[in-house]
C-alpha cells in the first residue's frame, strides 16, 4: 500500500478520535440548550474549573490559600493528604452539582422569562466570574492530572499495523480511553433520559416548558439538573484535555473547538455532537494532510468552521437539530 | 498652632521631594498565559523590592514598580502603557511581541526606552534606526543560530532535516527566515509545522513529523503549545535530546505536565537558572523574609523568575549608568535612554551584584542595541526537576544575522521615514 495512503489513514483515524475529544465538548453545551435554550458560554470554563477543583482534591491543596495567606499572615497551602482519583472525582461532581444549584439560584431563577440573548449575556458573566474564582480558589499555576489514564502510543497497534501494513500506526492511548469514556457517557446519558422519572421530565422540559409546569413538573430542579449533569460533563472533558497539557487556564478556549461541532451536528442533539465531532474531526486532519501543506498549514482552526458553515448553508438547523418553524 | 501647620505644610511642599524611578510592569497574572506571566512579574518586581530594602533604591533613589495587567492582550498592553507613561516611566518591558509592535513607534515619540529582551521585533538591534528599542541580550534570530549551532556541535548538519513547529503567529514566525538562510548555508532541509493558537490540539503536527521523521525538531511555542507539544513528542517517542525549544518554551511549566517523558528536553537560554547564586540569599533575607515578595512568593528561582529578575537587573543597571553619564539621581526616560545605550555587562559587574555567570557578557551601542547574542542550551532534568545549563554561552553567526537585521531595518526606516544616525 502507498505511503501516502497509509499515512492518510493514520490521520483519519487520530481524526476520529480528536472528533471524540471535540464531542465531549459540545456535549455540555447541547445538554443545557435542549433544556433550557441557554448557549452557554461559560462550558469551556466549567471543563477548567471542574478539572481544577478535581487536581486541587487530590493534591489536598487548600482552597483560596493564597487569599487566606495574604489576609490572615498564614502560610497554608496544603492539607498534607493526597486523595485518590475516584474519590476526588466524586467529590469534584458534587461541587459541580452546588455549583449548578447556586448558578441557578442567584441567576437564571431571576431571568426566567427573559430574552435568549440576556441568557447568552449572563453565561458570558458568568465564565468571567468562574474564572475569577477558579484563579483564587486554586491558582494560576500548571497542575499535571494524573487520574490514571494510560498515554502514549497504543503498542499493539502499532505492532498489529506494522505487520500488516509494514508501517506502525499512532494511536494514542488516551483518545482512546476518551471514546471508550464517551461512548458510556452518551450510552449514560440516552438511558438516563429514556428509563428515569428525572430524564422523563427533562425530556418533557426540553419539548415544552410550559406544558412541563403544567403537569407539575419542577423546572427549577430540572434546570439544576441539567447543569449539574453538564458540569459532569464539563469534568470529563476537562480531565481528557487537561491530561494532555495539565490543567491551566487555556483549558477554557477548548469551547472553541466546540462550536463548529454544534453548528454542523446541531445544538439540540446528542448524537448530532458526536457525529459532528467525528465529522470536524476527521475533515480537519484530513484537509491539514492533504491541502495543508499547499497552503502553509495550520488550516484547522479556520477549516472546522468553513465545514461548519457548508452544512448550515443547506441545514440550518444542523446535521441532527430540530427544524426551525416559526408561526406567524 | 494651625498657623504653624500651614507653614510648616508650605515648607514641605516647596521643597524639592525626592522623585522613585519608575518601572512599569506590563504583566499578565490572569488569563491563559497567567501561568507564565506570574514567574516574571514576581521576578522583575522583587529585585527593585531588594534594593529599595537593601541599598535605598538605586543611587539614592527608590525604585517604584508600575504594575499593570495586559492579560497577554495587546489592546490591553497599548491602554497600559498610556495609563502609565505619565507617571515618569523610564522604560518599558512589554513582555509581548505583539505589544511591542504597537509601542515601538509610540515610545518612540514619547522618548521612552523599550526593553524587549528576548522577543519584539529582532532588527531593533540596529539602534540607528530604532533609537529607543533595545532587546539585549539576545533575539530571536540569535535563539535561531544557537539553536543550529548546538546541532553542528553534535555532528554534521548537512543533508539533515530539521522541523520547525511554531506558534502561527508573528511570534512564531520570526526565525523562519534566518533557518532559511542557515540551512543554505549549512545545506540542511528545514521543515516549516505551524500550529495555531492557543495549541490545544495538534496531532495533525506531530503525526507529520512521526512520518517524516526529522532529525531534529525546534520549537517556537507560547503557553498551552508547549505543554501539549513536549507531550506528543514523547507520545510518538520522538528523542527528547533532539527536541530544541527557543527560550519562551523553555521553562518548568512546560516540562513538568510530561512528567519523566520530558527528561532530556532542551531549551535556547540568554540567562543561568535555579537560585544558587548570592542574590538569592538576599533576596530570601530582605524581601521573603520581611514579608515583601510579589505574589504569593513561591516562583523564586524558576526560569521564568530567573527572567523578570534579570531584566529588572539590567534595567537597574541601565539607570545606574544613566545616573553617572547625567550625574542626576533622579533620572529622565531620555536619561535612561542614554543609559541603556553605554550599558556594559562584564562578568566582574554581575559576580559584584551576587550573579555570577548568570547571563552573558554584552556591551551595548548605538549602533548596536541587541547586545552580543550570545546564548546557551540548558536541559531538562526530570528526576532532579531542573533545567541544567549543557553549553556556555555562546556566539550566533553574525554574518548571516547582521545581513538580516541590516535588510529589515532598512526597510522598516524606509516605510517609516527614518534616517538611520548615531
Amino acid at each position: 500500500m502507498p505511503d501516502q495512503l497509509l499515512f492518510a489513514m493514520e490521520v483519519m483515524l487520530n481524526g476520529l478520535m480528536a472528533g471524540v475529544l471535540y464531542a465531549l465538548v459540545a456535549l455540555g453545551f447541547v445538554l443545557i440548550f435542549k433544556a433550557s435554550g441557554i448557549f452557554n458560554y461559560a462550558q469551556g470554563v466549567m471543563a477548567l474549573f471542574s478539572a481544577l477543583t478535581l487536581v486541587g482534591i487530590m493534591d489536598g491543596q487548600i482552597p483560596f490559600s493564597h487569599l487566606i495567606n495574604a489576609i490572615f499572615g498564614t502560610d497554608l497551602h496544603h492539607f498534607g493528604w493526597h486523595v485518590p482519583a475516584v474519590v476526588a472525582i466524586f467529590l469534584t461532581v458534587i461541587v459541580m452539582a452546588v455549583f449548578a444549584w447556586l448558578v441557578q439560584k442567584f441567576i437564571f431563577r431571576h431571568l426566567v422569562n427573559q430574552e435568549p440573548i440576556l441568557l447568552f449575556m449572563a453565561t458570558i458573566g458568568l465564565a468571567y466570574f468562574l474564572e475569577g474564582v477558579g484563579d483564587l480558589m486554586w491558582g494560576s499555576d500548571i497542575k499535571k492530572l494524573d487520574v490514571g489514564l494510560p498515554q502514549g502510543i497504543n503498542e499493539w497497534i502499532d505492532i498489529t499495523t506494522f505487520e500488516a501494513f509494514g508501517y506502525g500506526f499512532f494511536i494514542d492511548n488516551l483518545d482512546i480511553s476518551a471514546t471508550i469514556v464517551a461512548i458510556i457517557l452518551v450510552a449514560g446519558l440516552i438511558a438516563f433520559s429514556q428509563y428515569t422519572k428525572q430524564g422523563r421530565a427533562l425530556r418533557a422540559v426540553a419539548d415544552d416548558h410550559q406544558a412541563a409546569l403544567s403537569v407539575g413538573i419542577s423546572l427549577n430542579f430540572i434546570w439544576i439538573l441539567v447543569w449539574s449533569i453538564a458540569g459532569f460533563v464539563a469534568l470529563v472533558a476537562g480531565i481528557m484535555w487537561g491530561a494532555k497539557s495539565g490543567v491551566q487556564f487555556s483549558l477554557s478556549l477548548i469551547a472553541l473547538k466546540a462550536l463548529p461541532v454544534l453548528m454542523l451536528g446541531g445544538f439540540t442533539s446528542i448524537p448530532g455532537a458526536i457525529v459532528g465531532g467525528l465529522i470536524i474531526g476527521v475533515g480537519e486532519k484530513l484537509f491539514e494532510f492533504l491541502i495543508g501543506p499547499m497552503v502553509g498549514g495550520a488550516t484547522e482552526n479556520w477549516f472546522a468552521y468553513v465545514l461548519a458553515l457548508l452544512f448550515l448553508v443547506f441545514r440550518p438547523q444542523g446535521l441532527f437539530g430540530e427544524k426551525i418553524i416559526e408561526r406567524v | 498652632m494651625r498657623l504653624l501647620a500651614m507653614a510648616t505644610a508650605a515648607v514641605m511642599a516647596a521643597s524639592p521631594v525626592m522623585a522613585d524611578l519608575v518601572f512599569p510592569s506590563l504583566s499578565y497574572r490572569t488569563g491563559p498565559y497567567a501561568a507564565n506571566g506570574i514567574p516574571f512579574a514576581d521576578g522583575y518586581e522583587d529585585y527593585f523590592t531588594l534594593l529599595n530594602e537593601r541599598d535605598g533604591g538605586i543611587g539614592g533613589v527608590p525604585a517604584r514598580v508600575l504594575e499593570c495587567e495586559t492579560g497577554y492582550n495587546t489592546e490591553k498592553g497599548v491602554e497600559c502603557y498610556e495609563a502609565t507613561k505619565g507617571e515618569g516611566a523610564l522604560v518599558y518591558q512589554p513582555l509581548s511581541t505583539g505589544i511591542t509592535y504597537q509601542l515601538i513607534p509610540k515610545a518612540t515619540a514619547d522618548g521612552i526606552p523599550v526593553h524587549s529582551m528576548g522577543y519584539g521585533r529582532t532588527s531593533a538591534k540596529n539602534g540607528a534606526v530604532f533609537s529607543n528599542i533595545f532587546n539585549y541580550p539576545a533575539n530571536y534570530w540569535d535563539g535561531a543560530s544557537h539553536a543550529i549551532n548546538h546541532i553542528m556541535s553534535l555532528g554534521d548538519i548537512s543533508g539533515k532535516k530539521i522541523a520547525l513547529v511554531y506558534h502561527n503567529s508573528a511570534y512564531g514566525k520570526e526565525p523562519i527566515r534566518t533557518l532559511e538562510e542557515l540551512s543554505k548555508k549549512h545545506g540542511f532541509e528545514l521543515m516549516l509545522v505551524p500550529v495555531d493558537h492557543p495549541g490545544q490540539e495538534q496531532k495533525s503536527q506531530w503525526l507529520q513529523i512521526r512520518q517524516q521523521r526529522p532529525d531534529n525538531v525546534l520549537m517556537w511555542g507560547w503557553g498551552v503549545m508547549n505543554q501539549v507539544a513536549i507531550q506528543e513528542a514523547a507520545n510518538i517517542r520522538y528523542p527528547m535530546e533532539n527536541f530544541i525549544g527557543i527560550w519562551w518554551s523553555g521553562s518548568e511549566n512546560d516540562v513538568l505536565p510530561a512528567g519523566e517523558k520530558a527528561n532530556g528536553y532542551k531549551a535556547l537560554t540568554f540567562h543561568n537558572l535555579g537560585k544558587d547564586y548570592p542574590l538569592f540569599d538576599d533576596l530570601q533575607k530582605y524581601v521573603v523574609d520581611a514579608g515583601k515578595a510579589a505574589g504569593a512568593g513561591d516562583q523564586i528561582g524558576t526560569a521564568l523568575y530567573n527572567r523578570g529578575m534579570y531584566a529588572a537587573m539590567l534595567a537597574a543597571e541601565a539607570a545606574k549608568t544613566a545616573q553617572e553619564l547625567s550625574g542626576n539621581a533622579e533620572i529622565t526616560p531620555a536619561e535612561m535612554r542614554d543609559g541603556m545605550e553605554a550599558l556594559e555587562m562584564t562578568e566582574a559587574k554581575m559576580a559584584a551584584l551576587g550573579l555570577p555567570n548568570f547571563g552573558p557578557e554584552f556591551k551595548v551601542s548605538c549602533e548596536n542595541h541587541g547586545g552580543n547574542g550570545l546564548g546557551a542550551v540548558a536541559q531538562w532534568d526530570a528526576a532532579a526537576g531542573s533545567w541544567n545549563l549543557i553549553t556556555g554561552y555562546e556566539a550566533s553567526d553574525q554574518d548571516v544575522i547582521g545581513a538580516l537585521v541590516d535588510e529589515d531595518s532598512a526597510a522598516f526606516a524606509a516605510e517609516s521615514g527614518i534616517t538611520p544616525s548615531c
